[in-house]
């Protein structure tokens, strides 16, 4: 057994000893230790070293708020975590742990030169140099800076690792399982409601492990606590959960719960989930949280061995570990005692107690006598001594002006509590400031939610207790034999008789945020809290402060000379502590991250070799290479045989909307800048959405079904915000409407087929409706069967072809694909993907939304005059239409381009201009937007948007390269077949 | 006291109690020749420029809280000026040329670190529209360049490029010369200068009033320490600046929306430069202190609430993890959110108002950090002038009467 595991205590198994490495040494640990408790077992206290001076450092606390004894645990490729506190950390066979931000070791580390010249690095330094030369912040100073910045490991491989989250809901939600959070959920529990009680350590109890040897009303605390969680586990309506930590409170009693799965397991297989994060709407939220023990602020009061009272009481009642030899307690708080007074009572040597306080009450006197133990009052620790571990302090006592050195290897210190209000914070709970206890503690809740015990100012067990029970709507008063917590006298500077320029107080153990620094920034006019906080980074630790902030503020208001309440307090944030991305992504992986949205279609797609792009959430088959081609050469065929013979395309991805109503018309009249009273039932027409402001939105090609029923397709990609948007109007701006909006995008599988046989081929197998021109004219649409299916078949034509677009029920989308694409073998049937649907488009000259427009072009801009209603009252966007700025000449016109040269096929997206060779910035005329190769042309076409486009046809403008110019000739945008004559081949 | 190595050794040497305070708290005088209202980076700078450049010494910066307390001490800090049309191109660059030589010039250092901005392109219509910026950027003489995925890569090693990923890097848009600053020294940095050139800079002072003469134009301002006189005002109040406006009962086109950001724990160096991602919503890069920097889009519904819903964090951090599954095992450390102001077209408001001697500065929303040196020199230049500069000129508020939008969002981002 170590030298400083004192057996059978608390929660350690004695028997089952288990082996990890630190910086690659082997140590022994017990079942139930921490990292830290194992290596304080193993008399190593050395732990970690500081961010900015590298200053060797020990645990200072036992819990979530150290911010000293930071490690990485590594479980391999991938699966390194750094910046894991190492009182944390549950040790498991094999745990593998590095000590972090040193070089090459953590006894020897280069970094701590940094130390020596501490004096030249004050607060905010960094604003003060570095600046000249001026190129030598990128290079040298920002490189050098960074490298000896950051704490953990970087990543270096990606986190195979899998995570979670879940949703639930409870009428009471208890964060914390301490005495006061124990006994609400008893009392609560009554109610056969639900409880959650969730606690952030591997065991339930809080203080009362620490403690094991109070008494609860004639029993030991250890047996009420076994009890009571014994009630607990089995009341159906209580979920007990451990290592779980409540890091945010948001809005309405939304409370995010984060669950560390497998941080505790010896090979944690891959594929099991390490972290959940548990988001819990409550009906009432409980904080129990407990506090936060202060350090005191002192010269030399960072070196490992020198700790926060009650962490020495952790390690000692909870895993019977005792942190020295021969120990000196420090402290201006009257719970210093118990803590000393178990200490000694493990038969550890308590070498003085030094109060800072001139009277001390009897009880604890009396106690320290007792047990031996000299009390040296209105005293002050000065200074420390020791490399890598304390091993001496120097004692002043400011009335006599003397100094005793006195031997010790670790010094327990206590400046005061701290309720911790972090999440009633985010709460935006009320907080007040209590001289008495000089903490902030809650005042008026904002949520429905109580702060008891600790949390609330209310320390000690009876009180928790008592409090617990109040809160969980029971009423019961709870005896114990605790010495009284009481209360002690917070000194944001202690006695010395050394300026205060050569001490190294330390605030802030992580940033190494001295006392010096604070008041450096108060002098240099930083006097909010929140300028200190930044200036000196002072509470901006992994720890967030939390045994920092409030031993700040005290300094800085003595330094502005005010009170702490008007000097404010920095505002608490989620998380409570850090939280794992992979806890907040949970299943939102690759694929699940945003699910890839497939058409029925899209299984055939991808068994006949296409390629695809992703378009908004969905993924479209893009072209089909054949026999090795490239997506050029594939998309010069796919045009040719769909121009020629027949293409197929599978357009289910358009967004579609059931307008239905009696007012069905009214609101499309609103909605779009078309009108739609003279629309005859079965018949089609393009429509042209705007915005408010007048500019194009979406468009898509609309089908009356009947009087009061309207099929509205949309773009791709506008389809959910079309929706929104109608959906807006009709509940804001049109309420009296009769009129419901429904998406069916998914509903319908679409089939477009186009070319000079396309009416050939579904012949066969369209039942109930006449195809021949004249009964099915283009721009109208008939309800029918096609394969058997119920079909709504529309003619109409996105290509200038003959075409059909089949709106089927999705489930047979697939059906009537492969059956329409076998008959159509005999016309050399040609699937065509996105790509080729562009091309053809562009090749008449048909725009596409979020292409060719960009949310500042009109419908008239567009060429497109003839699709907004001049005789309409009113429609989105009307009025904008009239503003000054969109008649005024100057605006960008959508225009055709053809370049001198054939063969050349401009790029999306180049800028236009009239002289190509002034001088830069070039006054730009506009830019082109699609452009593309056309087979059946034998040349490049483009579409251009360009500063009065519609008055420069002909006119020759450059587009400027690197390394050329490219000529081109403004001409209409229709390239082919200008008449329409192909959509009436019979 | 200059600030410099020397400096710095010397102060040392006496125990670092002899530094001058930076920006000495002021009470009010009754009368400045200009009041600025609001004192983030924009405001502060502008005060500073009116000094420096604009002659106008006699100058108060009126800030509620503490300086740099608004979005200034909140945002991500990522600079750049790789926007599209020929207005912001002009404005965005303005302010670069000024980041550029800034510690220097207020002897401050800023910390602007030029280290790229590397923008995402992940399917077809992203491609589209950078490469419209790069080209018209080349035109416009601002530096913005493409790069293939493999040399995003190599721009930025930790970045996963593997096309099976649900948002495949198809490509990216560099600036080369965009990066980061460190904020509150922005603020700090300014406020100093200003201050030794003469401005007060008056912190817990919030304006709740403006007072007009009976021909409508300004005379003062109405605080919690009492009554201000001036006859030029500017505003900058960022979220804030609808109600600041109400005061002199004018209604602006701007909605005020939560904007969330986060930072990681500091781990050693793993990400040179900035990168961002509209696609997936999302930004990165590392500070100098090793924390991951991480921004997300606007939360969906106008509040002025500084927090914004767990959903959000949520979704921003996957989005991070999709672009760089690397970063998974790291630890969310801070989050918090600031109140952007955005306008119809995104694009800010800098210019005249309606009333006589009110000037404003706003709208700059989830971007306008990167444009501090500029606009606060817009700012100035205005008020001074009681003109626009020809950069400004264009930012005015008639736009949204007559319909000449500056749009860049949609010029942007939407998907077809
Ligand atoms: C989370 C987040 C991330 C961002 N990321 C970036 C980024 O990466 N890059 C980028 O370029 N931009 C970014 N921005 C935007 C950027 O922060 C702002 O556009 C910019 O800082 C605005 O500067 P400002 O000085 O105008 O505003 P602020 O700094 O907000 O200053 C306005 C000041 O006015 C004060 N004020 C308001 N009302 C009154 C009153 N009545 N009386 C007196 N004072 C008043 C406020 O207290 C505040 O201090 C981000 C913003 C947020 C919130």
């Amino acid at each position: 057994m170590s030298l400083f595991r004192k057996t059978g205590r608390g929660v350690v198994d004695d028997s089952k000893v288990i082996n990890f490495t630190f910086d690659g040494k082997a140590y022994q640990g017990l079942e139930g230790d921490t990292v830290a408790s194992a290596l304080l077992a193993n008399g190593n206290h050395l732990m970690g070293r500081s961010f900015k001076y590298h200053r060797p450092r020990g645990v200072l606390g036992a819990g979530w708020e150290e911010p000293n004894a930071l490690i990485a645990v590594d479980r391999g490729k991938g699966r390194v975590t750094p910046n894991v506190r190492a009182t944390t950390q549950e040790i498991y066979e094999g745990l593998k742990a590095e000590s972090q931000n040193r070089s090459p070791n953590l006894k020897f580390d280069m970094g701590a030169f940094n130390n020596a010249f501490s004096m030249f690095f004050p607060a905010g330094f960094y604003n003060k140099t570095f600046m000249w030369p001026k190129s030598f912040w990128d290079k040298v100073y920002e490189p050098f800076i960074r490298n000896m910045a950051g704490l953990g490991p970087a990543p270096d491989a990606d986190d195979p690792d899998v995570y979670a989250s879940t949703y639930g809901h409870c009428e009471t939600l208890i964060i914390g399982a301490g005495p006061a959070g124990i006994a609400a959920a008893l009392s609560a529990s009554k109610s056969g409601e639900r409880i959650i009680l969730v606690d952030e350590n591997a065991h339930m109890g809080g203080s009362l492990r620490s403690t094991p040897n109070i008494e609860i009303g004639g029993k030991p605390a250890s047996k009420w606590l076994e009890a009571s969680l014994k009630a607990l586990t089995k009341a159906e309506n209580v979920t007990l959960m451990t290592r779980t930590t409540a890091t945010g409170y948001y809005h309405d009693n939304f409370v995010a719960l984060a669950e560390r799965v497998k941080h505790h397991i010896p090979n944690a297989k891959i594929g099991k989930v390490r972290e959940a994060l548990h988001r819990i709407r409550a009906g009432k939220v409980i904080l129990a949280q407990g506090g936060i023990e202060r350090p005191l602020v002192f010269n030399g009061n960072d070196r490992p061995g020198i700790m926060l009272a009650s962490a020495a009481q952790t390690y000692l009642g909870q895993y019977g570990v005792a942190v020295g030899n021969e120990v000196a307690v420090f402290t201006s708080h009257d719970s210093a005692y118990q803590a000393a007074f178990d200490v000694a009572d493990a038969n550890t040597r308590i070498a003085a107690i030094i109060d800072v306080r001139s009277t001390i009450r009897d009880d604890l006197i009396m106690g320290a006598t007792q047990r031996g133990i000299k009390i040296i009052k209105s005293a002050a620790i000065t200074k420390t001594f020791g490399k890598l571990r304390v091993n001496a302090c120097e004692v002043y006592e400011p009335e006599s002006g003397k100094k005793t050195k006195i031997n010790c290897d670790a010094i327990l210190m206590c400046g005061g509590w701290t309720p911790s209000l972090h999440l009633w914070s985010h709460s935006k709970g009320g907080i007040k400031w209590d001289a008495d206890l000089a903490a902030y503690i809650p005042d008026m809740p904002n949520e429905n939610a109580v702060c008891i015990g600790a949390c609330n100012g209310d320390f000690g067990v009876a009180a928790a207790l008592s409090a617990g029970h109040k809160a969980g709507g029971g009423r019961k008063a709870y005896k114990t034999n605790e010495i009284e917590f009481g209360s002690g006298v917070v000194l944001s500077s202690l006695p010395s008789y050394l300026d205060s320029s050569k001490q190294k107080a330390f605030v802030d153990f992580q940033n190494d945020v001295t006392e010096k620094d604070i008041k450096l920034a108060v002098s240099e006019g930083f006097k909010s809290i929140e300028h200190v906080k930044r200036y000196t980074t002072n509470g901006m630790a992994t720890d967030q402060g939390k045994t920092s902030n409030l031993n700040a503020l005290e300094i800085a208001s003595k330094a502005v000379g005010k009170p702490i309440e008007k000097v404010g307090l920095t505002t608490f944030r989620p998380p409570y502590t850090p939280t794992t991305f992979g806890t907040f992504t949970g299943y939102r992986d690759n694929e699940l991250f945003d699910p890839t949205r497939k058409t029925p279609i899209d299984p055939w797609a991808e068994a006949n070799g296409a390629a695809f792009e992703p378009v908004g959430h969905w993924r479209r088959a893009w072209y089909f290479p054949k026999d090795g081609e490239d997506m050029h050469a594939a998309v010069a065929r796919e045009c040719k045989a769909t121009r020629e013979s027949l293409g197929i395309f599978d357009a289910s991805t358009l967004g579609k909307i059931e307008v239905v109503g009696p007012d069905a018309a009214k609101f499309m009249n609103l909605m779009y800048t078309n009108p739609w009273s003279k629309l005859p039932a079965l018949g089609c027409r393009y429509g042209l959405m705007c915005r408010e402001d007048g500019y194009i939105y979406d468009d898509g090609v609309v089908g009356r079904m009947a009087e009061d029923r309207f099929h509205v397709t949309t773009t791709t990609g506008g389809a959910p915000r079309v929706y929104r948007h109608m959906e807006d109007y009709l509940q804001t701006e049109f309420p009296e409407l009769d009129v419901w909006l429904t998406s069916t995008t998914e509903q319908w599988a679409v089939i477009a087929i186009n070319g000079p046989n396309a009416r050939k081929l579904i012949e066969p197998f369209v039942e109930g409706i006449d195809l021949s021109p004249e009964a099915f004219p283009h721009m109208t649409l008939r309800e029918g069967k096609i394969c058997g299916v119920p079909t709504r078949l529309f003619r109409v034509s996105f290509t200038g072809e003959l075409g059909f677009e089949i709106n089927i029920p999705a489930h047979y989308g697939r059906l009537v694909w492969e059956n329409l694409f076998e008959a159509g073998q005999q016309y050399n049937i040609c699937p065509y993907g996105t790509e080729t649907m562009h091309v053809l488009r562009a090749e008449k000259g048909f725009i596409i939304v979020g292409q060719d427009t960009d949310g500042t072009v009109t419908a008239h801009d567009a060429g497109m005059s003839w699709a907004v209603s001049k005789k309409k009252r009113d429609f989105v966007g009307k009025r904008s239409l009239a503003r000054p700025d969109l008649v005024a000449k100057g605006r960008k016109q959508l225009i055709g381009l053809l370049t001198e040269n054939p063969n050349e096929v401009l790029e999306e997206g180049a800028q236009i201009v009239d002289d190509p060779n002034q001088a830069i910035p070039m006054d730009m005329l506009g830019h082109v937007t699609s452009s593309y190769w056309s087979e059946p042309l034998g040349r490049s076409i483009a579409m251009a948007v360009v500063r009065d486009g519609f008055d420069r046809m002909d006119e020759t403008l450059s587009i400027p390269m690197p390394g050329k110019v490219i000529k081109a000739k403004v001409v209409k945008p229709v390239f082919y077949d200008p008449k329409g004559e192909r959509l009436n081949v019979v | 006291m200059k600030y410099s190595a020397i400096s710095l050794f010397a102060n040392a040497l006496s125990g670092h109690k002899k530094w001058p305070v930076q920006f000495p708290d002021k009470e009010p005088k009754k009368e400045y020749d200009a009041i600025i209202v609001g004192g983030g980076g924009h405001g502060l700078g502008a005060a500073y420029y009116l000094a420096k450049r604009y002659g106008i010494t006699n100058v108060a910066v009126l800030e509620k809280g503490w300086i740099g307390g608004g979005n200034t001490g909140r945002n991500t800090t990522i600079i750049r000026s790789n926007y599209l049309f020929d207005e912001s191109a002009a404005m965005y660059d303005h302010a670069v040329d000024l980041w550029d030589g800034l510690g220097q010039e207020l002897n401050y250092n800023l910390m602007f670190s030029k280290r790229g901005v590397l923008m995402l392109a992940h399917n077809v219509h992203d491609v589209q529209s950078f490469q419209r910026h790069v080209h018209a950027n080349r035109l416009n003489g601002v530096d913005n360049k493409w790069l293939s995925p493999e040399e995003c890569k190599a721009f930025c090693p930790p970045l996963d490029i593997s096309p099976h990923r649900r948002y495949p890097v198809m490509g990216g848009a560099l600036q080369m010369r965009a990066g980061t600053a460190r904020h509150d020294s922005v603020a700090w940095g300014y406020a100093r200068a200003a201050s030794k050139l003469g401005v007060d800079i008056i912190q817990n002072c919030k304006v709740i009033g403006i007072r007009r003469d009976p021909d409508g134009a300004v005379e003062g301002v109405e605080t919690e320490k009492g009554y201000i006189a001036s006859k030029k005002i500017g505003v900058s109040a960022a979220g804030n600046t609808s109600v600041v406006m109400e005061m002199a009962g004018l209604r602006f086109p701007l909605e005020s929306y939560p904007l969330q950001a986060l930072v990681s724990e500091p781990v050693k160096p793993v990400m040179p430069c900035v990168v961002m991602s509209n696609a997936v919503h999302a930004y990165i890069s590392q500070s100098d202190k090793g924390e991951l920097v991480i921004g997300a889009g606007t939360d969906q519904y106008t509040s002025y609430s500084q927090r914004g819903p767990l959903h959000l964090q949520e979704h921003n951090v996957a989005a991070i993890c999709e672009i760089f599954p690397i970063f998974k095992r790291q630890r969310m450390l801070r989050s918090w959110g600031g109140i952007v102001d955005v306008t119809p077209d995104r694009s800010p408001i800098v210019g005249k108002t309606p009333v006589k001697g009110l000037y404003v500065n706003c709208g700059w929303g989830t971007g306008g950090f990167k444009a501090t040196p500029g606009a606060a020199d817009m700012l100035a230049y205005t008020v001074a002038h009681d003109a626009p500069h020809k950069i400004n000129a264009p930012f005015n508020l008639d736009r949204f009467v007559g319909g000449r939008l500056i749009d860049e969002a949609a010029a942007a981002a939407v998907a077809h």
